[in-house]
């Protein structure tokens, strides 16, 4: 290999971004040494295993992958702002997609979800931590070594340009040769890892450590969405593990799982992937429901309406979202029967959720609404991603889909639904939890700019796009020609993504500016309508090990029972014990460094290098579990202290 | 079976009209054969649905949130309320009742489109068959009984049912015809059918619909919708004057790049059937030393067209 073919040369948008990259990094590196902050970096935050550290820590790489991502998207928009534009070229273009594509979904959505969960769940059923707060640590640290060695992609060696969903044979080596279909499947792989682990974390978690009291169906309808997400993540994430793992094979080895030699099948990629991929629009969107549940019955002051029908809906919603993967290609011809089968799984998974719009509807109704900016989102949510889902059912009827399969309108759908459902839900959820992690709001009035400059700008950029689809735009062409007639509708969709840009900025700026000025809070319940256990911390960023004194729980939205009950929720000093918690560690730091190490060396076939770092995590594991580390206990004295109790 | 649900359906075009600026202008809402017209009565039919969901939610929406905003008068403010066992059932039953209003012409349509398309006089006629190949970034086609290929366009016969056997040399691809009918997949070593019919005479653009890499947004090609004896003749014509496709051209054909459009007084057939045969195009590309390289390789930029220098007849980008 030659260094031209190692670093990505030739694109002036590339340089830029090489000087942007290496400026920061300077920028990061002058930063921790001047103001002495790299022990702060270690014991703080590398090596931690708090839970809502590790939480604030997804959060953080989800904005700056939606950072990234959002890029992608307005590069995308400006080179079909116009026909038959110069801006990109067509490899270009294809590469932007696919990592606008991968980055939003795996890298931005879920993390970003994840990390609320983080910081939330726990809290939420009054423990200490999550089940497993090291394999937590192994989590965090896997998924975002998985994204930076996909990121790192368009700098060295190239990204891949296979779209997302990677479909065989074109992300085969004999269509799409080189590294960058490797960055893909490696880096997808590493960060599938951490997802799965925090799967079986949150399970146990959930299940095991509830405060005394909290049954089933006496927990928040948060913690139940995050319940049944896991669920899903632990049956759905190992198909894209031997999935991608087959594709690794072809790719490295030469196998024929999927190729065009050796009677290898394209269409078993396609129905693996969506065997996976859809569930994984139900693990990113179930979470939104659920804070958007906490969110709408916090601000109505009002109980969720039909909690046990949220509940089994989103129990249905989950078992159907692994029946119907076939409708992502009812074009493939798997004849009438099958798709007629699959047409009516789908659309009946759109009955559950029609319930739950109108339980969200009637939680306001008899309430008394404040329109604060987490509730503003939450309204956003039901009025755009009602044209999500109903655009989801004339989808979902097939004979209508071949005409609507691979284009716009199909664009136009799923943005509705990820961008109004998770990503609403992701801001909501920051903007509600935000006080919960660092002890102060986020402006209110800065944050409605946001919300209508983003909304606006949300369907501006869209609606038009439901129209191309109708008028025959197919999805990923890099350009068009002026006789198509699509121009002006382009270029009113590109403007509708400046704005959601520039609502970005504005959110960034929201938070420098209420690091600056916001009121510090000094209650737990920031709001005064919290209605669940996270609320009832006796500080507003709680201690590391949460709650002094674990709060039971004889109801459903507890914290309310116990303000009108008056219940005192500073614990009593003879209730205090030692507390039991766990030491940090570096080594899921390193094992995921040692991640990096061999999943760089595969992309690029250095099979040296593979085998390096695969040793290098086989000793992490084996440090790991020779460590005896039980863990230390948090004195009497320093709960005192913290709780500020005297005797 | 549409005539139950009228209301829905005018209010589906009416919303059209009204929302997407007059529907004719649009190419799926604007068909110009049976395949597309059901196509597009089902589409309508669904809106009409969907636009009555939309109002439904949307006035209650704004009723609950102008009326139990936060405000002095709190007379109404039950915070206790979870639940209504009347009103839950009401809205579990009528998206219900909806979803099978809405699977039944579905799933009819799902069978429809599979059938050979009754033109408008209501006749049945033999369809005419064309294999449709696609090859990273063109369409050939052939057409056996006629014993002709053409590429990167066709002739059809209007009023006639057109069946299209679909398969690819390399990647999966997708071949649709907006104004004629749905999409569907062309992949290698399968081999996918597809009815159309063209009610009109005309040209009517068809392309992939599938991403499958650099020249994907120009692997376009016509339909040209001509009287069955205009179609004839040229069918005759071509197969007197036209040249004959020599293996060497078709080999050249399976290496990727853009094409012109070409006609031949023979097919391919004899040679490969790509339905049965999913490897023939990556052999030939190894054969020829015109394998695909890595865009970010050095070889790449010395030399970034190599389909372009090979042969004539492709042009590329």
């Amino acid at each position: 290999m030659k260094w031209d073919e190692f670093f990505v040369t030739g694109d002036p948008l590339i340089y830029g971004a090489d000087v942007s990259i290496v400026l920061t990094v300077i920028g990061i590196l002058f930063y921790l040494t001047y103001f002495k902050k790299w022990k702060w970096l270690w014991t703080e935050w590398l090596t931690t295993v708090d839970h809502k550290k590790l939480g604030i820590m997804y959060i953080a790489s989800a904005v700056l992958m939606l950072f990234r991502g959002g890029v992608d998207a307005l590069l995308m928009r400006v080179q079909l702002a116009t026909p038959d534009s110069k801006f990109l070229d067509s490899q270009h273009y294809n590469e932007i997609f696919t990592t606008h594509g991968t980055i939003m979904i795996i890298f931005m959505a879920m993390p970003f979800l994840i990390g609320l969960i983080n910081v939330v769940i726990p809290l939420q059923i009054g423990a200490r931590d999550v089940a497993f707060p090291y394999l937590n640590a192994v989590s965090f640290w896997t998924f975002f070594i998985g994204a930076m060695l996909f990121n790192i992609s368009f700098v060295i060696g190239g990204s891949p340009s296979a779209g997302w969903t990677s479909y065989m044979p074109l992300a085969g080596n004999e269509l799409s040769p080189g590294p960058g279909q490797n960055y893909y499947l490696l880096g997808l792989q590493i960060a599938g890892i951490g997802t799965l682990l925090t799967g079986i974390n949150f399970l146990v978690t959930i299940l095991k450590m509830r405060a005394p009291g909290m049954t089933l169906f006496r927990m928040p309808v948060f913690t139940w969405s995050a319940l049944i997400t896991m669920i899903i993540i632990v049956f759905a994430f190992p198909i894209l593990t031997v999935a991608l793992a087959l594709m690794t094979f072809d790719r490295l080895f030469g196998a024929h799982f999927f190729t065009l030699q050796g009677a290898g099948m394209d269409m078993l990629w396609a129905n693996l992937f969506w065997l996976w991929g859809h569930p994984e629009v139900y693990i990113v969107v179930l979470p939104a429901f659920g804070m958007f549940s906490e969110i709408i019955s916090a601000f109505s002051r009002k109980t969720i309406f039909g909690y046990k029908a949220m509940i089994w809906a989103m129990v249905i919603i989950a078992g159907y979202s692994f029946l119907v993967w076939v409708h992502h290609f009812f074009t493939m011809g798997q004849g009438e029967l099958v798709n007629s089968v699959f047409s009516i799984t789908t659309m009946i998974i759109g009955i559950p959720t029609g319930i739950k719009i109108f339980n969200w509807l009637f939680t306001m109704y008899k309430g008394k609404i404040s329109f604060t900016t987490p509730m503003l989102w939450s309204l956003g949510f039901i009025v755009n991603f009602v044209i999500g889902g109903v655009t989801g059912v004339m989808l979902a009827m097939a004979a209508a889909d071949y005409q609507y399969h691979n284009t716009y309108f199909l664009v136009a759908h799923f943005h509705y639904v990820l961008i109004a459902g998770t990503v609403f839900s992701c801001f909501a959820g920051l903007i509600f939890w935000y006080p919960k992690m660092f002890g102060y709001k986020l402006n209110e009035r800065i944050g409605k700019w946001v919300f209508w400059v983003f909304n606006i700008g949300f369907n501006v950029c869209f609606i038009p796009q439901f129209i191309l689809g109708l008028d025959g735009m197919p999805r990923r062409v890099y350009t068009y020609s002026a006789a198509s007639g699509w121009g002006n509708m382009n270029m009113l969709s590109t403007v509708g993504g400046f704005l959601m840009g520039i609502a970005f900025l504005i959110l960034v700026y929201n938070f420098y500016y209420s690091f600056r000025y916001s009121e510090r809070e000094n209650t737990g319940d920031s709001w005064g309508l919290g209605r669940t256990l996270e609320w009832a911390t006796t500080s507003a960023v709680p201690p590391h090990y949460n709650f002094a004194v674990t709060p039971t729980v004889d109801s459903f939205d507890p914290l309310i029972k116990m303000k009108r009950n008056n219940v005192n929720l500073k614990p009593k000093i003879e209730d205090i014990k030692k507390i039991h918690m766990p030491d940090n560690s570096g080594v899921p730091f390193f094992m995921a460094s040692f991640f990096f190490v061999a999943g760089f060396g595969l992309v690029f076939e250095w099979y040296w290098m593979g085998i390096v770092g695969l040793i290098g995590v086989f000793i992490t594991l084996i440090i790991r579990s020779f460590d005896k580390n039980e863990g230390y206990y948090v004195s009497e004295e320093e709960i005192k202290e913290t709780e500020r109790l005297t005797v | 079976m549409f005539k139950r649900f009228k209301p829905f359906f005018a209010l589906g075009l009416l919303l059209s009209v009204f929302f997407l600026g007059g529907c004719s202008n649009y190419i799926v809402l604007d068909p110009k054969g049976p395949v597309a017209a059901q196509q597009k009565d089902l589409i309508l039919y669904s809106i009409g649905f969907m636009a009555l969901i939309c109002v439904v939610v949307y006035v209650l929406f704004t009723f609950i949130v102008i009326k139990y905003r936060d405000r002095k008068n709190d007379d109404n403010y039950e915070p206790d309320q979870h639940g209504s066992k009347k009103l839950e059932t009401i809205w579990t039953v009528i998206p219900i009742l909806i979803i099978i209003a809405l699977a039944i012409p579905t799933v009819k349509s799902i069978y429809d489109v599979e059938k050979v398309p009754v033109s408008a006089s209501g006749q049945k006629k033999e369809p005419l068959v064309i294999t449709a190949t696609a090859v990273n970034w063109k369409w050939i086609f052939s057409y056996p009984e006629q014993g002709i290929e053409t590429v990167n366009y066709i002739n059809i016969p209007k009023d006639r049912p057109v069946q299209f056997k679909l398969t690819s040399a390399d990647s999966m691809s997708s071949f649709w015809v907006p104004e004629l009918g749905g999409q569907k997949y062309a992949m290698a070593g399968m081999e996918t059918k597809l009815y159309l019919q063209a009610d009109h005479t005309g040209t009517f653009s068809g392309r992939n619909s599938n991403f499958n890499g650099e020249g994907f947004a120009h692997q376009i090609f016509d339909v040209h919708s001509v009287t069955q004896s205009e179609f004839d003749k040229w069918a005759k014509d071509t197969k007197s004057k036209a040249p004959k496709l020599t293996k060497k051209q078709y080999d050249q054909l399976m290496v990727q790049g853009e094409a012109k459009k070409m006609t031949f007084s023979s097919t391919h057939l004899k040679w490969v059937d790509h339905a049965k045969e999913a490897d023939y195009a990556v052999k030939t590309r190894e054969r020829l030393g015109e394998v695909p390289q890595n865009p970010h390789g050095s070889k790449q930029k010395d030399a970034n067209k190599p389909e372009s220098d090979s042969h004539g007849e492709s042009h590329s980008h």
